[in-house]
């Protein structure tokens, strides 16, 4: 073997190490044990494995739910948008879902500005906490109290009942976002504006609405994606006449074992997947707007 | 730049408040009293539907049941969530993201369709019996069984372990574990006298904010569950839709949130509240 | 004061006598991290027993990385590491027998000071006795007697470092490793701790190794300063060492302020041409770096800078340059005047009295040294 040594080198310089050497000696003392990655694996698998394996059943020929899947074929999605049972549930859905969220949106943003002007009150800090309670409360609850009031008041089975009780779920979410996008609003621009001459009507439209607006664009669509997918109160308050996307896929479960159910499966998990993927890109490359730290915080929506 | 106003006259935000706790009171607040109040009675203060629901022979059994079944997944969720956490503040920022993504994909997909997923992968002949018969168990069967239930729940239930563990497991100094061993510990030692003692406010949260939910979970078990062990969500649907026992259901309805507020306030004092899970998931840019 | 930490008593994991402590020695040392170059580039150096050895360097320099060497948080690429005569090179961390400080205390949040300071004794299997009499011992030597029931959090930044400090010492470690230990403190009570490191080396006697990249640190506290430099050693020596005879340019700058005259590649074994200047050498202040060739810079310590108004005024045997006055700075104890020097208007500092006001912005002046108090070194 022929070394090479320079002549300034005193030392010899040690061999360049192998690759392998050097991978080893990359990690630090302190390295990411093995079976951790493992694990973690695993985990991973099966937190999105039951979610991803919807999307293969859908092109499935048999009329049963047995994975695999038999064959390929689309008659699933033929299905799904020629029954009329399917399609009008979808479009209740987005009716019901578009009006939830308009008005959570308007009443949450509302509250969250007004709980902005006063806090630092002890009253104010207690509305807080009650306009949030329903987060808390499990579904089930809520449900059934909604269901028993709601037919004394004939909503059960109607688009207002619908509506009005999503609209009531989703706002404390939007009250969330708002607050949080609020919560390091720096006041010091409303002065700032107020001293350049603008009205305190004119601060609020030019000021304080474009650096809350991504705010209310996520309570937005947080309380769309609430009511949108709400299943346990629509079990309760639905009517043969009108009920929404989720509790035709319950029955066709429990009910009808309707295979149709994979098709529209897929269709919300990839349809809601690409929603949060664009809106995640968006976010990443807006991060450093101004005002945008603040509102990247928000609430996780209540599974059932 | 502020106008003055007379003290009497509220402060002009809260008539920014008046649309939301109408909204919220009149849809919510009205009918959780409404059934709080028919629960004793309508006016009449009688406990007999509080009574009723210890005596009943049904309600206890359904109530045993379901803390058994909240407690499993909890153990489940946190044997799993730990090292999953864990790995969450050990990799680089672009893995991370991958494995919180991972971790909201229950959040993301529909309710249904979730459910859905697993109903396919427990039926009988299913995905997972396939796998589990690959290690000598070929006689399991998880459709219509507590343990498929079990493990469907676990699934969704992860990210609310799994978030409060990572906000707990983040905010925690490894160099504190040098420190540990530079002063004598095996690497063992040091995780388990330093590192995991200062993780407990994030395994008790978690642990609480799970056991909660699963307390009160309806589809899940209606739809993979057997009805002969159905848990207390529906024992309060069945009693609301089909015995339309409306006082006996206020009275269930008003101890099942009583037990979740508890458990909630106490998650709550323990640092994990449902606000950290907001922030971890606000920080990763995703709303749900 | 005497200490009850007993040292005659007791003995390293090898056996031998921990005496003062021990002699740490690096052996062509080197840390790949798989990057453009490694992070610690075959540096040899031994440290004595009972020395106080600082690291300085710029951020990245290596410092930190070979001392996570030495207490064995990083593995080696290549080379030994020897305490006292024993190969430690392979040894996990918790076997080193090491005590550490961290830049960020890493006490530990969940334990009492008294727990913080307990926990190495409790990890070799102390007695409960002997564990609380020597918490107190340490204690009081860095003077927290009555904090032990505290938690670090009701801590000050400075009784943190204490605490920290006693962590490390309390089990008769064979060497103290200090990362940047006072990085976080503001300025008065740095200085009050340098004092106080200082005072528990000589009463503890042990073997200090201070890692720092505030130059003024090192030179209060050291015996020996380890200059690093990429991955290198740049030079080793003491602190008066090190300022009066650099042996390369980076040396020169890093301690201390200078005027550097890049000589280019002419020989420097007689007078030296810059611009149009003529300067005698001595060849005592010729680095032996500098003698073997390539670049050299001639530099000169802003002390050692005379200023008058024209070159009749210079002393005879001086060598001098023109320069005009681009700034002056007020310090307290004297003047600096900052010079645009010869042609080429390059930075060059002198030092005057406080109370001389003889000079306005714009002056045009001579600068003169003596040769011997020049410095050649390699650039």
């Amino acid at each position: 073997m022929t070394t090479l040594v320079e002549p300034s080198i005193e030392v010899p310089a040690p061999a360049k190490p192998s690759l392998l050497a050097r991978w080893r000696n990359r990690r630090s003392a302190d390295p990411t044990p093995v079976w951790l990655t493992v694990v973690g694996t695993f985990v991973a698998l099966y937190l999105v494995l039951p979610t991803l394996i919807v999307i293969p059943m859908s092109f499935s020929e048999a009329t049963t739910f047995v994975f695999p899947p038999r064959g390929h074929s689309l008659w699933l999605y033929r299905n799904f948008f020629t029954n009329d049972r399917w399609l009008d549930s979808l479009r209740n859905s987005f009716i019901v879902a578009a009006c939830a969220a308009s008005i959570a949106t308007i009443v949450g943003t509302s509250a969250a500005l007004g709980l902005h002007q006063l806090r630092g009150r002890r009253s104010a800090r207690f509305m807080q906490s009650a306009l949030m309670f329903p987060i808390l409360v499990p579904s089930i609850v809520i449900a059934t109290a909604v269901y028993i009031s709601f037919l004394r008041w004939h909503l059960v089975g109607t688009l207002a009942g619908y509506v009005l009780a999503h609209a009531a779920l989703a706002t404390p979410f939007v009250l969330a976002t708002v607050t949080s996008a609020l919560g390091t609003f720096d006041p010091t621009y409303l002065r700032a504006s107020a001293s350049l001459g603008a009205s305190p009507w004119r601060s609020f439209l030019t000021v304080t609405l474009p650096l809350i607006s991504r705010g209310v664009a996520t309570g937005a669509v947080l309380a769309f994606v609430t009511s949108f997918d709400e299943v346990v109160i629509a079990l309760f308050i639905r009517s043969p006449r009108f009920q929404t996307l989720p509790v035709q896929m319950y029955n066709s479960v429990v009910v009808e074992i309707d295979p149709t159910i994979a098709a529209s499966s897929s269709l919300i998990v990839v349809t809601v997947s690409l929603i949060f993927l664009v809106a995640l890109l968006v976010n990443s490359r807006r991060t450093s707007r101004p005002g945008s730290a603040n509102n990247r915080r928000s609430v996780v929506r209540r599974t059932r | 730049m502020m106008t003055s106003r007379p003290r009497w006259l509220p402060h002009p935000g809260w008539l920014l408040l008046i649309p939301a706790v109408a909204l919220l009171g009149g849809i919510l607040g009205v009918p959780l009293w409404q059934s709080f109040w028919r629960s004793i009675g309508s006016g009449d203060w009688t406990l007999e539907h509080y009574s009723a629901l210890f005596t009943d022979g049904v309600t206890l059994k359904v109530l045993a049941r379901t803390g058994q079944a909240a407690a499993v997944v909890t153990i489940v969720t946190l044997l799993l969530g730990y090292p999953y956490a864990y790995l969450m503040t050990r990799v680089g920022p672009l893995w991370r993201s991958v494995l919180v993504v991972m971790v909201l994909m229950p959040f993301w997909t529909s309710a249904l369709a979730r459910n859905f997923g697993w109903l396919i992968l427990l039926y009988d002949n299913g995905l997972v019996q396939r796998f589990i018969a690959l290690f000598g168990f070929d006689d399991v069967v998880l459709y219509g069984t507590a343990q498929g239930v079990t493990l469907a729940m676990s699934q969704v239930l992860l990210p609310f372990m799994v978030l409060p563990l990572f906000s707990a497991l983040g905010g925690i100094d490894r160099r504190l574990l040098l420190a540990a061993r530079s002063l004598g510990s095996p690497p063992l030692v040091a995780f388990w006298k330093v590192y995991f003692p200062l993780s407990r406010g994030g395994v008790v949260a978690g642990c609480i904010l799970t056991f909660t939910l699963a307390c009160g979970f309806y589809v899940t078990p209606a739809l993979i569950g057997s009805p002969r062990e159905s848990l207390i969500a529906q024992l309060l649907g069945q009693r609301t839709t089909q015995l339309l026992d409306f006082a006996g259901a206020g009275a269930l309805g008003t101890l099942v949130l009583v037990v979740t507020l508890v458990l909630v306030w106490w998650a709550n004092r323990m640092g994990g509240s449902m606000a950290t899970i907001g922030a971890v998931a606000g920080q990763t840019g995703t709303r749900r | 004061m005497t200490i009850g930490i007993s040292r005659s008593s007791s003995t390293g994991p090898a056996g031998e006598p921990t005496g003062k402590g021990a002699q740490i020695r690096l052996e062509s040392i080197t840390k790949d991290f798989g990057l453009a170059h490694p992070a610690v580039d075959n540096v040899t150096l031994t440290i004595e027993p009972g020395e106080f050895m600082t690291f300085l360097g710029p951020s990245g320099s290596g410092k930190t990385t070979t001392l996570n060497l030495i207490a064995g948080f990083e593995s080696l690429t290549s080379g030994t590491i020897r305490l006292d005569s024993q190969d430690v090179s392979t040894l996990p961390a918790h076997k080193r027998n090491l005590g550490m400080v961290f830049q960020n205390y890493a006490l530990f949040p969940h334990m009492t000071v008294a727990g913080n300071i307990a926990y190495p004794l409790r990890e070799r299997r102390v007695p409960k006795p002997e564990i609380e009499r020597r918490v107190a011992e340490v204690l009081e030597l860095v003077q927290l007697q009555g904090r032990d029931k505290h938690y670090p959090s009701q801590l000050s930044g400075g009784q943190q470092q204490r605490v920290a400090l006693a962590r490390a010492i309390v089990f008769n470690p064979r060497a103290l490793l200090l990362d940047e230990p006072l990085g976080a403190l503001d300025r008065n009570l740095r200085a009050a701790l340098q004092l106080e490191i200082r005072r528990i080396h000589r009463e503890v006697g042990t073997t200090l190794v201070f890692v720092t990249h505030d130059q003024e640190e090192a030179m209060n506290l050291s015996d020996r300063i380890a200059l690093f430099h990429d991955g290198r050693i740049e030079q080793v020596g003491s602190p008066e060492n090190l300022y009066a005879e650099p042996e390369t340019l980076f040396t020169a700058r890093f301690l201390g302020d200078s005027t550097v005259f890049a000589l280019g590649d002419q020989p420097v074994t007689g007078p030296v041409t810059w611009e149009d200047e003529r300067w005698a050498v001595d060849s005592g202040t010729v680095a032996q770096r500098a003698r073997s060739g390539g670049p050299t810079a001639l530099v000169v310590r802003p002390e050692s800078v005379g200023i008058v108004r024209d070159r009749a005024q210079v002393p005879s045997g001086a060598n001098s340059v023109r320069a005009r006055v681009r700034d002056i700075e007020y310090m307290g104890a004297y003047r600096t005047l900052l010079l645009a020097v010869g042609q080429e208007g390059i930075t060059g500092r002198a030092r005057i009295p406080a109370a001389d006001k003889n000079y306005a912005l714009g002056d045009e002046v001579v600068a003169w040294w003596h040769p011997d108090a020049q410095r050649i070194v390699a650039a």
